[in-house]
């Protein structure tokens, strides 16, 4: 199926110099909620904003569903709808105001019964008169989500939808987010909050220092990078570790009160077997176990550590 | 071409006017009222004609150029800043409307209020002293035309200010100082023949030459002279507005 946003060799360096992207390709499946992971600085926020029209890119080139957004920015702006990062609101205007604001400027025709759907959907409907100025945070936040659905888009953005959001509204959103994709809509989100990514996404890319250091479906990514840990209890502590153990993947904790051995998940055999066998050997009693597997924040730490060695390492080279 | 968008942009300019009617409609009427008061029926009534028009007769057009000119730019320039300033400028920018569209959206809404303020501050005049308008669809003509050219010149304003000073600066430092100087309350015949030739460089003597011409059939300038010069500063607009898309100057990185 072709893909609905394709992006082909797309760099972008600022006027002051600095290179927010490197020869960036990406492309996101149709019906898809990708998550794109990166620190500060990665450049997720120019990625979307080339994407969206709003920074031009210095080369490259990128189609949303089929239309290019420079050559064809009419059909290709249509089908986005953006939530950026910030909270930029008409804190005069009055909620029905805004969202009918954002429909026609998108070129579509009035349609006060979706407004209307909309609104209720995003539990705006007993606001709609009020001021933006007078609305909490998350209202806000909900506003902006309204303004980007308000012209149907078949494709939205979600740039760090969830910062500065409490727990509760946290969850409504990743609950509407899945319904959104569930009504046939492409979410592509930027997010800090790896959970966020875990608990949503269906693909994950991963972007450091403008280039995209990786692209993978969820399951995969955590499969194929994911590491599990077994950790013992023991019922004695000790100060080192026995002798017995040497060769295996395995630490003692600090407090010595710990042995925790890693294996990976995606080989076929593990070696707890021989671990517990060589416990057993060498008397060592443990009183609790239990397993823990690496979650996308480890793999995005690992990731973005090897990434940043890496380039150290060709630096300090050349 | 995106209607919608245009209907959108204008309608949210538009509101804003209705939103703060003290401000943009009430404060500029109620200051040129003054004007009238104190130069047409008070200082007027003990000064002689001028081209054989009473002076407070001849100070309508340039009053009412006068804050043509003030509340296009800064209608224009606040109506560009704003979303500028406040980040809401994304929106404008990620929608599928052209930089034509966007211009004419900000800048229809801004021309409109101003043709509404110098509809009604003609109105107001009426109140104090007594005018004709020899040329009904020529002032009509003079006054849409100037509305729309200062409006483009305060959307670039708009843009290329990054701060609340910048926006008053040109208003404040430039254009009210022209019309004061560009014959809104003299002929510049009655200046020394020097300055006659000095004033003919400012821009605002022609636009109020020719709307005083539409009122009353004289004029400093050839009405002929005044229509090209109007024309010509909008075309320089034009240009500025094509260049600031072109280039995306100070709104697009």
């Amino acid at each position: 199926m072709e893909p609905i946003i394709s992006a082909r060799g797309v760099s972008k360096t600022y006027q002051g110099g600095f290179t927010a992207l490197r020869d960036v390709d990406l492309e996101i499946r149709r019906g898809e909620i990708f998550a794109l992971l990166g620190p500060n600085g990665a450049g997720k926020t120019t990625l979307i904003s080339i994407i969206c029209g709003i920074v031009n890119p210095s080369s490259g080139t990128v189609l949303a569903d089929g239309h290019d957004i420079i050559r064809d920015y009419r059909a290709a702006r249509s089908r986005i709808g953006l939530v950026p990062q910030e909270l930029a609101t008409d804190s005069f205007e009055s909620v029905w105001a805004t969202v009918t604001f954002s429909r026609g400027l998108f070129g579509r025709a009035p349609d006060p019964a979706y407004i209307e759907k909309l609104l209720r959907q995003l539990s705006l409907w007993d606001k709609k008169d009020s001021r933006i100025m007078a609305l909490s945070g998350g209202m806000k936040r909900r506003v902006m989500i309204a303004k980007a659905l308000s012209h149907e888009p078949k494709i939205l953005f979600l740039d760090e939808p969830t910062a500065g959001v409490d727990v509760e509204l946290r969850r409504d959103m990743w609950q509407m987010v899945h319904s959104l994709r569930e009504s046939g809509v492409t979410i592509i989100l930027t997010t800090h909050y790896i959970e966020e990514a875990e608990e949503m996404a269906d693909r994950v890319g991963v972007i450091n220092h403008g280039r995209v250091v990786l692209v993978d479906d969820k399951r995969t990514l955590m499969q194929k990078m994911g590491e599990k840990e077994l950790s013992l209890q023991l019922a004695r502590p000790m100060d080192k570790l026995p002798k017995s153990l040497a060769g295996l993947p395995v630490k003692l904790s600090e407090d010595g009160q710990r042995l925790i051995y890693h294996f990976d998940i995606k080989s076929g055999d593990t070696g707890i077997t021989d671990f517990l066998r060589r416990l057993n050997d060498a008397n060592i009693d443990f009183r609790d176990l239990h397993t823990r597997e690496s979650s996308l924040e480890d793999i995005f730490v690992g990731l973005v550590r090897a990434e940043r060695d890496e380039r150290l390492k060709e630096e300090s080279q050349s | 071409m995106n209607w919608y968008g245009i209907r959108a942009i204008y309608r949210f300019e538009m509101a804003r006017t209705w939103r703060t009617l003290m401000q943009s409609i009430a404060s500029p009427v109620l200051s040129t009222s003054l004007y009238f008061i104190v130069f047409g029926a008070a200082i007027g009534s003990r000064m002689g004609e001028i081209d054989g028009i009473s002076y407070g007769a001849f100070i309508i057009p340039g009053l009412i150029m006068l804050s043509l000119l003030s509340e296009s730019i800064s209608n224009a320039s606040f109506g560009i800043f704003f979303p500028k300033f406040s980040g809401t400028i994304y929106e404008v920018l990620s929608a599928p409307v052209s930089a034509f569209e966007i211009v004419a959206g900000y800048v229809g809404a801004a021309a409109t209020k101003s043709v509404i303020l110098g509809g009604l501050i003609l109105l107001t005049a009426r109140f104090f002293v007594d005018y004709e308008i020899l040329h009904p669809v020529w002032m009509l003509g003079f006054l849409v035309l100037t509305a729309v050219t200062f409006s483009m010149f305060g959307f670039i304003i708009g843009i290329w200010a990054d701060d609340f000073q910048k926006l008053q600066i040109i208003p404040l430092m430039v254009i009210t100082p022209l019309t004061f100087l560009g014959g809104a309350f003299y002929s510049i015949n009655m200046l020394p023949e020097f300055w006659q030739k000095v004033t003919l460089f400012n821009p605002v003597v022609y636009l109020i030459s020719g709307f005083r011409w539409a009122f009353y059939g004289v004029a400093d300038v050839n009405v002929a002279v005044s229509l090209g010069m109007t024309v010509l500063f909008m075309l320089l607009c034009l240009c500025g507005v094509w260049w600031i898309f072109r280039t995306g100057y100070r709104i697009k990185t």
